[in-house]
């Protein structure tokens, strides 16, 4: 992906310059009105909802910070909570073992192996929601094939908890790391190493002080990646474990559509607000990172 | 991956953009007048409209009932739906069957006026108070509408009971030695990772029903449901609940050996997977029975709205009332039907015993365990 090199110099050169200023911005209209039309309009119903509240009885309107108040709170907050936790950890997981899978892929011999992961990792990154979820219940629920078989349920395995779930998450995010990670190894040049070891450095030191480096914003790009992922699943999580591990796609879909709670649409914009906030915060330490990225792995 | 985020994207966004597009939609043209100029939209009664007669010939001119969350393997909606259209010609259209009642106010409020919009509603019973308060629902009185057991339904007609029933314990016999008839019997330690609910209680109305029930079981009261969140934080903690939402497929497959929910779902299954080699008994829990019924209204912009009154008929009719019966719900005429003698005997003396007659929270009691329950069920069954 990233290791054609430096050649977008070469092409811009090589174009014709007749048509010295031609009216640039009007190729990017179109991609501004869909921008605008399908994040900008419902991101403004969002926050326009999310300090709304409507009365039942006389469905009026007005303005208020209550849904706001009541989604940092009690349940609300433990789910905001459960989420950050589950899809940090799964994301730091998946990061560290991506990396492992993608180092050993990259400077294997066999050039077989390397693109069946590849291809592996493209088809399995992909594979989420309902069908991830009944797999795994097939497999490993309780009545699943391997539970009955190894009599996993007597030596304390669930599915149906936070480890389960965060199992399960891993199944699409290490190949989504490898995906992302194996470019940027491919991009480490036999040359460092080469010239760490005439210098004397050991295999440790070259990782240590070379490779991890260069490579440090890239991988957490690719955290970045699995967390925005995992933070924002839904499908998985809901056929799988309901309501047991507190999460706030969950909670979202619960205020939205329900048979028992009335009125607490806004509540749900709400959330969506804070999660957008999350978002947000974890993009604000990855984006200064990944100058410096470019700059060495371009 | 991309699925599940596609899922809680469109999720949210949906919502945001009904929000957004609900201003706009397209004027209601009132088609379903009769020669003489009465108007379907405004009838409060089949009298009203020139009789059932009328009534039939200009619901078959709509030709369509467009009705939403419905399941056909419900309260027997599966054979009410194929009754209907046999008997007056008129296709029914249902969206979103495993909708929930959330679901049905969102797509009448945000295509208010369009002829996507849903005809006929079976909501909760918090959603029909609500629905009605915000002026979305239109009154019509069924020809039965006086036997309809007061306190089931609103006095002017804007919605009325249609079917309930008891929450029960479900059990596959063939998984488990003894089956639980009781919530005390479900803190036993044979039930091991066994006990599920249909459901979230913050979201399913069964679901709320068994926390209510265990309640009731546990030295609660309509006033106080916080003995059913022990109850189930009791059982969590001792492994003996299971968080898998039971459904027909986990019923099936054995992944929700025991499943409190509502009897007629139960018996239902009992039925559905005898064939299956599934032997699912079922139990009205002795120690905390809890009883709730849905109820029936009409959209107040119904694009069909003679067919929606016909289908109100049709569901009052003794026809209707013993096809719910058969399908393990009591109907809200079960009472009149008897005394009238066009009760289905057969299919009543199948129902779930029970002792006792049913009483049923106030609506005020009812919210005060809905705020309880939102704030105390993740507290209660997570970690």
């Amino acid at each position: 992906m990233t290791s054609t090199l430096p050649r977008v110099d070469t092409a811009s050169a090589a174009a014709p310059q007749r048509r010295r200023r031609a009216p640039g911005w009007l190729a990017v209209v179109p991609l501004l009105v869909v921008t605008v039309i399908a994040f900008g309009i419902p991101a403004l119903a969002m926050l326009n909802g999310a300090f709304t509240v409507k009365d039942q009885a006389t469905g009026a309107t007005s303005y208020t910070t209550a849904n706001l108040t009541d989604s940092l709170q009690g349940a609300y907050l433990t789910a905001l909570l459960g989420s950050v936790k589950l899809s940090a950890l799964s994301a730091a997981l998946a990061t560290v073992l991506g990396l492992f899978l993608a180092q050993a892929v990259v400077t294997s011999r066999f050039r077989a192996l390397r693109d069946a992961v590849l291809t592996a990792s493209g088809v399995l990154a992909n594979f989420g929601g309902v069908p991830l979820a009944f797999a795994f219940v097939a497999t490993l629920g309780n009545s699943g094939v391997l539970t009955q078989h190894l009599g996993l349920k007597d030596a304390g395995w669930d599915l149906y908890s936070f480890w389960g779930l965060t199992l399960v998450y891993l199944y699409f995010l290490i190949p989504l790391m490898v995906l992302t990670i194996t470019p940027a190894l491919e991009g480490l040049r036999a040359q460092w190493r080469e010239a760490a070891q005439n210098n004397g450095a050991t295999h440790a030191q070259y990782w240590r002080h070379v490779a991890l480096p260069v490579l440090t914003p890239s991988l957490l790009g690719g955290f970045v990646l699995l967390f925005g992922s995992a933070f924002a699943a839904y499908a998985t999580a809901a056929a799988m474990v309901g309501s047991s591990v507190p999460l706030v796609t969950l909670q979202i879909a619960d205020a939205i559509s329900g048979n028992v709670l009335v009125g607490q649409e806004n509540v749900a914009l709400a959330l969506s607000l804070d999660m957008v906030l999350v978002a947000g915060l974890v993009m604000a330490v990855y984006l200064p990172l990944q100058r410096r990225s470019a700059r060495w792995l371009a | 991956m991309s699925q599940s985020r596609t899922a809680a994207l469109s999720g949210s966004l949906a919502v945001v953009a009904a929000l957004a597009l609900s201003a706009c939609g397209a004027a209601p043209d009132n088609a379903s007048t009769t020669a003489d100029g009465k108007n379907a939209a405004t009838a409060t009664s089949a009298a009203d409209f020139g009789g059932l007669d009328a009534l039939v010939k200009a619901a078959k001119k709509e030709g369509t009932l467009h009705a939403i969350a419905l399941p056909r393997d419900w309260a027997n909606y599966g054979a009410l739906i194929d009754g209907f259209t046999k008997k007056y010609g008129i296709k029914i259209t249902v969206e979103n069957p495993d909708g929930s009642s959330q679901d049905e106010i969102n797509a009448v409020t945000s295509r208010k006026g369009q002829d996507r919009t849903p005809d006929v509603l079976d909501l909760g019973s918090s959603f029909a108070l609500s629905a009605a308060q915000q002026g979305l629902v239109a009154p019509y009185k069924v020809a039965s509408f006086a036997d309809i057991p007061t306190g089931q339904k609103d006095p002017q007609g804007r919605w009325f009971n249609d079917y309930g029933g008891y929450i029960s314990i479900g059990c596959d016999a063939k998984r488990i030695k003894t089956c639980p008839t009781t919530f005390a019997d479900l803190l036993k330690p044979q039930y091991k990772g066994q006990v599920a609910l249909n459901g979230n209680p913050t979201k399913s109305g069964s679901a709320f029903g068994g926390v209510y029930a265990a309640a009731l079981a546990n030295g609660g009261s309509f006033d106080n449901i916080q003995p059913g969140l022990d109850f189930f934080a009791k059982l969590k903690k001792n492994g003996n609940y299971t968080p898998v939402e039971s459904t027909p497929a986990t019923v099936e497959k054995g992944e929700t050996p025991i499943s409190i929910d509502w009897d007629y779902l139960n018996a239902g299954y009992a039925d559905e997977f005898k064939s299956k080699g599934v032997d699912w008994k079922v139990s009205v829990p002795s120690d905390g029975q809890y009883a709730q019924y849905y109820s029936q209204a009409i959209n107040k912009d119904a694009p069909h709205p003679a067919a929606a009154r016909l289908w109100q008929e049709y569901l009052y009719s003794a026809e209707g009332q013993n096809l719910w019966l058969k399908g393990y719900a009591r109907p809200a005429l079960m009472t009149a039907l008897e005394k009238a003698g066009t009760l289905d005997k057969t299919a009543a003396a199948k129902l779930p015993k029970v002792s006792g007659t049913p009483s049923f929270p106030t609506e005020a009691q009812q919210s005060k365990a809905k705020t309880a329950i939102a704030e105390g069920w993740a507290k209660a069954i997570s970690g």
